[in-house]
């Protein structure tokens, strides 16, 4: 279990309950000597839930800002036929969530082989 | 009710034969894919492809509510019809960043499950199931609201008809059984509702706008003209009284609770969680999650769309023609009840108006189920027969995957959870399938009574079984991952307050508490101008407040030992095999220390 005494930053607020959830491997599903992610564990929980809070501020200001909150500033501009609030709301939105989903998966991976290791059997 | 008649129109036929193979489509592959496995009824051990798994977990999801409902909502909604759009696929974000990985590596496959192993409490998982009960069957009622209103266009019966008829189908395809776990059988839907749903939308699209990419079309000019289709339409919108199409009407407050709830809820739904312990690795249920929006996203992006063809067509066909000269899907809809026309000036002629209007002498004459939209576009378009056809096997389609898996969830959570468990521990296993029986045919029947009295359009019934979802699961399931002082009595009362909250506020608007003589409550009592739909955000907030505030003045939660979680986060679990594998021994199922 990680430590949270001192003043943490933000990051470290978000502690998993278990601890399993820091180790890239833990999802092999052949039992596997420990010693293989040889970097720590808590720099990869670290960078997973800064990449998590990063990508899910853009979530919020995409839909909530752009599609609700800000829309009479944008549907000023005009793309096209579309008011450009209008185009975030209805069109617009559903692609970035797909694009946000695309850069975490991306993200996720590279880090998991960041952090994996070299294992000639997760590698491809 | 008007008999069923004798000699079938083309569109029947048309519609028949569609829905029949279709219908023999899924059968077959299902029988395939039990043969071929050798007796190895789940996939489990082979695995599934993200790409694969994202489409089956597509099929789940998208329902009556966003195939049938959706595109009529957005259609009188405008601009504020957003909150579905956005609603129902910024939902996945949370999934695949906050839950999919981590609920993927715990091994656990029902929300349920995981509650009761993480809160170290038989209570918490009970909890836990009365929720996911109630969520799934408020799901349940709007798709049989839905897949009444196609069965009374294909049958040409009265929607209560229909919702009947609907019974038995649906009944008939969840008890059938195996199918519903399959992955390929729910491919073969997806492929189904998503061909259903793009092939008017193109037709229509290159005959409006000459563009045959919905997406783009509806940011394009009029065929033949020099004005953009959303400036016409707001034209149109705004001089019948229904407001600007592309602008605001709702209240801000709500528009943005409406949101947050579907897309928590989203996050929260027993029978989409379920699927991302089908692939192999947590590696893939994060691409699974991404191909999942992106099959979800060619439905929802073109859905806005089909919704402004859909307006425009009917508001240049209808207004201020003679009722005489209205074409057959007018007078169709009008037999099933489902348009209603009253000639209150004698003029002959229809007019239409919105709530918006301020001159007195206009007066609106015309009413219009929201939810016949998708299914009327192609007629109101005068597409050929074969694509009517399509459009309600797509309906079908969509309504039936997602009710057998929502039935699928409440009858294993009432035979296996709170029987088996709880009540009565020794029944046998052939006893427990009995009871699954029973309560998914007891399901059912009460969802086909909400579907004949619905309160409100399918889109509606269906946002109230996401705020359910937001205000029990969620604030559960993250403080769950994320937190470890969390306990199990944070996580009891911060549920049962969340989900009676919204209830009640869910109940006393819609319903009202007639029985013991409370009046149901009107718009101006809203809670901050909050409408019932996005109530559940509200009880989400409260449910979070109570867990953290009653996990701080309660013990900790027991300390377990870090070999202990390991071993489950290593466990495999099978492809959605809730009956047979749920009865094994597990070492979950062992108290912590």
């Amino acid at each position: 279990m990680l430590e949270t005494d001192g003043a943490p930053p933000l990051v470290s607020r978000f502690q998993p309950h278990f601890s399993f959830l820091l180790d890239p491997m833990s999802d092999d599903p052949t039992p596997q000597p420990p010693a293989r992610s040889h970097r720590d564990p808590k720099a990869y929980w670290r960078k997973n839930i800064t990449a998590v809070m990063a990508l899910l501020v853009v979530w919020f200001l995409v839909s909530y800002g752009c599609g609700i909150l800000w829309v009479d500033e944008l549907d000023k501009i005009r793309l096209g036929g579309f008011k450009l609030g209008f185009w975030f709301a209805q069109q617009g939105s559903i692609y970035v969530f797909i694009v946000l989903i695309g850069i975490y998966v991306l993200y996720m991976n590279k880090l998991d082989r960041e952090f994996r290791g070299t294992s000639p059997k997760q590698d491809k | 009710m008007p008999a069923l008649p004798l000699a079938l129109t083309a569109v029947q036929w048309w519609t028949f034969g569609i829905v029949a193979v279709t219908f023999l489509l899924y059968i077959g592959i299902a029988v395939w894919s039990r043969a071929s496995s050798t007796g190895e009824f789940y996939v489990a051990g082979k695995g599934v492809s993200p790409v694969v798994n994202g489409m089956a977990t597509a099929a789940d999801w998208m329902s009556a509510a966003s195939f049938i409902s959706m595109a009529g909502l957005i259609s009188f909604m405008g601009r504020d019809g957003a909150v579905y759009l956005m609603g129902w696929t910024g939902g996945y974000v949370l999934l695949a960043l906050l839950l999919a990985p981590y609920l993927r590596k715990f091994g656990k496959f029902t929300v349920p499950e995981f509650i009761g192993d993480r809160y170290y409490s038989k209570t918490a998982r009970l909890v836990a199931v009365i929720c996911a009960i109630f969520v799934s069957f408020t799901y349940v009622a709007g798709q049989m609201q839905g897949v009444g209103i196609v069965f009374a266009r294909i049958f040409r019966v009265e929607p209560t008809t229909g919702v009947m008829i609907g019974m038995v189908v649906v009944f008939v395809y969840a008890v059938m059984g195996g199918m519903k776990g399959i992955t390929y059988t729910q491919v073969a839907q997806y492929c189904v509702l998503i061909f259903a749903y793009l092939v008017p939308a193109i037709f229509i699209s290159i005959l409006l706008t000459d563009n045959p990419v919905p997406q783009l079309g509806l940011g394009s000019k009029l065929a033949g003209s020099d004005s953009y289709l959303l400036d016409r339409l707001d034209g149109l919108t705004q001089e019948l009284g229904f407001g600007q199409y592309t602008g605001r009407s709702r209240n801000i407050g709500d528009v943005f609770c409406i949101a947050m709830a579907l897309m928590v809820g989203t996050a929260g739904l027993p029978h989409v969680i379920v699927r991302f312990y089908t692939v192999k690795k947590v590696k893939d249920a994060r691409a699974s999650a991404f191909w999942a929006l992106v099959f979800i996203g060619i439905l929802y992006t073109t859905a806005a769309a089909v919704a402004a063809f859909g307006f425009t067509n009917l508001l240049k066909e209808v207004p201020g023609k003679p009722y005489a000269e209205m074409p057959g899907w007018f007078k169709t809809y009008e037999d099933l009840g489902l348009m209603k026309w009253e000639d209150k000036n004698g003029d002959g002629l229809i007019q239409y108006y919105g709530s918006k209007i301020e001159d007195p002498a206009k007066v609106n004459e015309l009413t219009v189920n929201k939810d016949i939209m998708v299914l009327a576009n192609p007629e109101i378009a005068n597409l050929p027969n074969w694509v009517i056809g399509l459009v309600a096997a797509g309906c079908l389609a969509a309504a039936l995957s997602t009710a057998a898996g929502l039935l699928l969830v409440i009858s294993t959570s009432v035979s296996h959870d709170l029987l088996k468990r709880t009540l009565l521990p020794h029944i046998s296993e052939r006893e427990e399938l009995r009871y699954a029986r029973i309560a998914a045919a007891g399901a059912i029947g009460l969802a086909a009574i909400l579907g004949i009295k619905p309160p409100g359009f399918v889109g509606e019934v269906v946002a109230f079984a996401f705020g359910l979802a937001a205000s029990s699961f969620f604030p559960a399931i993250i403080l769950g991952i994320f937190w470890k002082r969390m306990n199990m009595q944070g996580a009891i009362s911060g549920m049962v307050v969340g989900i009676l909250f919204t209830m009640i506020y869910i109940i006393h608007f819609q319903f009202g508490f007639e029985l013991i003589g409370i009046k149901q409550g009107v718009k101006d009592d809203y809670l901050f101008g909050i409408s019932p739909q996005g109530i559940g955000t509200l009880g989400m907030i409260l449910n979070f407040v109570v867990a953290v505030a009653v996990s701080l003045f309660t013990a900790p939660p027991p300390k377990r030992s870090k070999k202990w979680s390991r071993a489950s986060g290593c466990r495999r679990t099978p492809i959605s095999a809730p009956i047979v594998r749920r009865d094994e021994k597990s070492a979950f199922n062992r108290p912590p220390n």
